[in-house]
């Protein structure tokens, strides 16, 4: 079944138009990503697609016309952004908390509970849990922009770049981790720069350049494409 | 100058640092989340002591005709967009103040239920004042929003001179109980100031630490996208930061009104200094802020009895060292928005 749907999406900031008419679905317990190089819109797209922009088009979350942002979270779509957006001067523990604020207002009291999950996801955080986010590592801080995300039950999560910045061990971890959330029924929109990583994980891919989509299908496919091949995967395939 | 002398002028200082302290937390609370400056808090100030102060004399204080055209103007916008639920912020609440307030005008009610409906009142004012003059706004810069505020406060300094006239009121003082602490009388009227603002300070800190709400709205005082990937919806939060603002500004009020005398144009004066002490904590710091608070209340009631006419100028020159300490320790506030 058909998660989310957007149709013929066009988004920008101001007068400068940067996407022009994105098309894109994502199925229910499917990970779809969006590879790209630098500038063809990613991020613009899954801002919105979130509803944090103006846009023209159709956005659709199971089977119903999508929000703003504020709507997203309610009907369980929740958005890691690539700066994160922690809650840097709160603490570990505080940011948690905040990620279940949208379940809490709809009277969800199981707080305590969703953060012992998440604990049990990513152990440092709860040894951390006391701390300002702001004094945490960089791979510290995606957990708690995962797990805080997390808090918020979401059917569908829209990861911006979640290795950017991070060491390759930890990259693995967080991958790792998106493979779970996954198996725990979670659908996931993941825009990244690793494109190799990305489609080894995905189970389908879209390539946007230009703001708009050069093209998509499958991973296995996409992984054989000569062009994909050329821009995004290097040639140590072949070597 | 002999230690009596020494100590009422410090009791005097402390009393009115306090409500400079009250004035500067809801400036941080109302800037911190929103960007804006709200100068025209200190104009609440006035209106509160005006509004209890004609309701004592059985006049019906022109604030609330200003609240029931604001809140008819938001409901019209609301029900236009098609919002039904608004009937109950702006149609039944604002018509259950009026009538409560025409009836204790009326027959005279004790001042304390008086007390209570002026800060009903002027609280409801800060978040219909957001709602109208900043929310259209959007995000708009820090300049752009306080250029606003200058221009919502002289609209507010007239309507106060409508609606109240010239004349400067005080109101009648909450108790006459002194207390002699070996040499010194501590006056009834300071320790009830004093126990009002430990009590609000006290709240505020118990809802921004302890509830979820609190914690929502520091999450948009920190950071902007992330609280509104949360779900935290930032019109609310705007107006919830401007209620608690205008219910500093509007106990303030009251806790001056019995002391000095206060006028349509004073409050703003009284918000300037809250806005010293709020400018002393970087507009960041609450501790700072607060300290800031006493130490300009302190030193405004010294130079008070040194030198009585150049008071207002020896606490605005305070601004000068803290703003060159301030620009050399961290960088331009805006930078962090």
């Amino acid at each position: 079944m058909t998660l989310l749907s957007v149709e013929n999406l066009s988004a920008g900031y101001g007068k400068a138009e940067v996407l022009h008419g994105v098309s894109l679905s994502v199925a229910e317990r499917q990970i779809v990503a969006i590879v790209g190089p630098n500038g063809a819109g990613k991020t613009t797209l899954m801002h919105a697609t979130m509803g944090l922009l103006p846009r023209t088009g159709l956005v659709s979350f199971m089977d119903r016309s999508a929000g703003d942002a504020g709507w997203m979270v309610r009907h369980g779509v929740v958005l890691v952004p690539e700066t994160r957006a922690l809650f840097t001067d709160m603490s570990v523990e505080e940011n948690l908390q905040l990620g279940a604020f949208a379940r809490y207002r709809q009277g969800a009291r199981d707080l305590p509970e969703s953060m012992a999950e998440v604990f049990e996801i990513f152990p440092r955080l709860a040894e951390r849990r006391r701390q300002s986010a702001g004094t945490l590592s960089g791979g510290e801080r995606q957990m708690l922009a995962l797990g805080r995300a997390l808090m918020g039950k979401p059917k569908l999560l829209l990861l911006d770049e979640p290795s950017l910045g991070l060491a390759p061990k930890i990259v693995a971890d967080i991958f790792r981790v998106i493979g779970t959330m996954r198996d725990r029924g979670i659908s996931i929109l993941l825009v990244e720069q690793n494109a190799r990583a990305a489609l080894q994980m995905a189970d389908y891919g879209y390539v946007l350049e230009m703001g708009r989509v050069a093209l998509h299908g499958s991973c296995a496919i996409l992984a054989e494409d000569d062009r994909v091949i050329e821009t995004y995967l290097g040639r140590k395939r072949h070597a | 100058m002999d230690n009596a002398i020494l100590l009422a002028l410090l009791q005097d200082g402390l009393t009115t640092g306090a409500i400079y302290l009250l004035l500067a937390v809801g400036l941080l609370i109302a800037f911190s989340v929103t960007r804006a400056i709200f100068i025209p808090q200190g104009d609440l100030v006035s209106f509160a002591a005006l509004t209890l102060a004609s309701m004592i004399g059985r006049h019906i204080p022109g604030t609330i005709w200003l609240l029931d055209s604001l809140c008819a103007a938001a409901l019209a916008l609301s029900l236009a967009r098609g919002r039904l639920n608004a009937v109950i912020p702006y149609g039944l609440a604002p018509a259950v103040l009026t009538i409560a307030t025409l009836a204790a005008t009326r027959y005279g009610a004790p001042t304390a239920v008086s007390a209570v409906l002026s800060l009903g009142i002027v609280t409801a004012l800060g978040p219909l004042l957001y709602r109208f003059a900043y929310e259209p706004l959007g995000e708009a810069s820090v300049l752009a929003l306080l250029i606003v505020s200058m221009a919502l406060h002289f609209v507010l300094i007239g309507i106060a001179l409508y609606c109240f006239g010239a004349e400067g009121v005080s109101t009648p003082a909450l108790t006459d109980a002194s207390f002699d602490i070996g040499s010194v009388t501590v006056s009834g009227q300071s320790l009830f100031v004093g126990l009002v603002c430990l009590a609000m300070v006290g709240a505020l800190r118990w809802f921004s630490v302890r509830t979820l709400y609190g914690k929502a709205l520091r999450a948009a005082a920190s950071d902007r996208l992330g609280a509104r990937l949360i779900g935290v919806d930032h019109v609310l939060s705007g107006r919830t930061a401007f209620a608690l603002a205008s219910f500093a500004a509007a106990v303030s009020g009251l806790l001056i009104a019995p002391i000095t005398p206060l006028s349509y144009d004073t409050g703003f004066e009284i918000g300037l200094k809250g806005f010293v002490a709020a400018v002393i904590g970087g507009l960041a710091s609450y501790p700072l802020a607060a300290a800031g608070a006493l130490i300009v209340g302190t030193i405004e009631s010294f130079s008070g009895f040194w030198a009585s006419e150049y008071r207002n100028i020896i606490v605005f020159s305070l601004l000068i060292p803290v703003l060159i300490w301030l620009s050399l320790t961290r960088g331009n506030p805006e930078d962090r928005a």
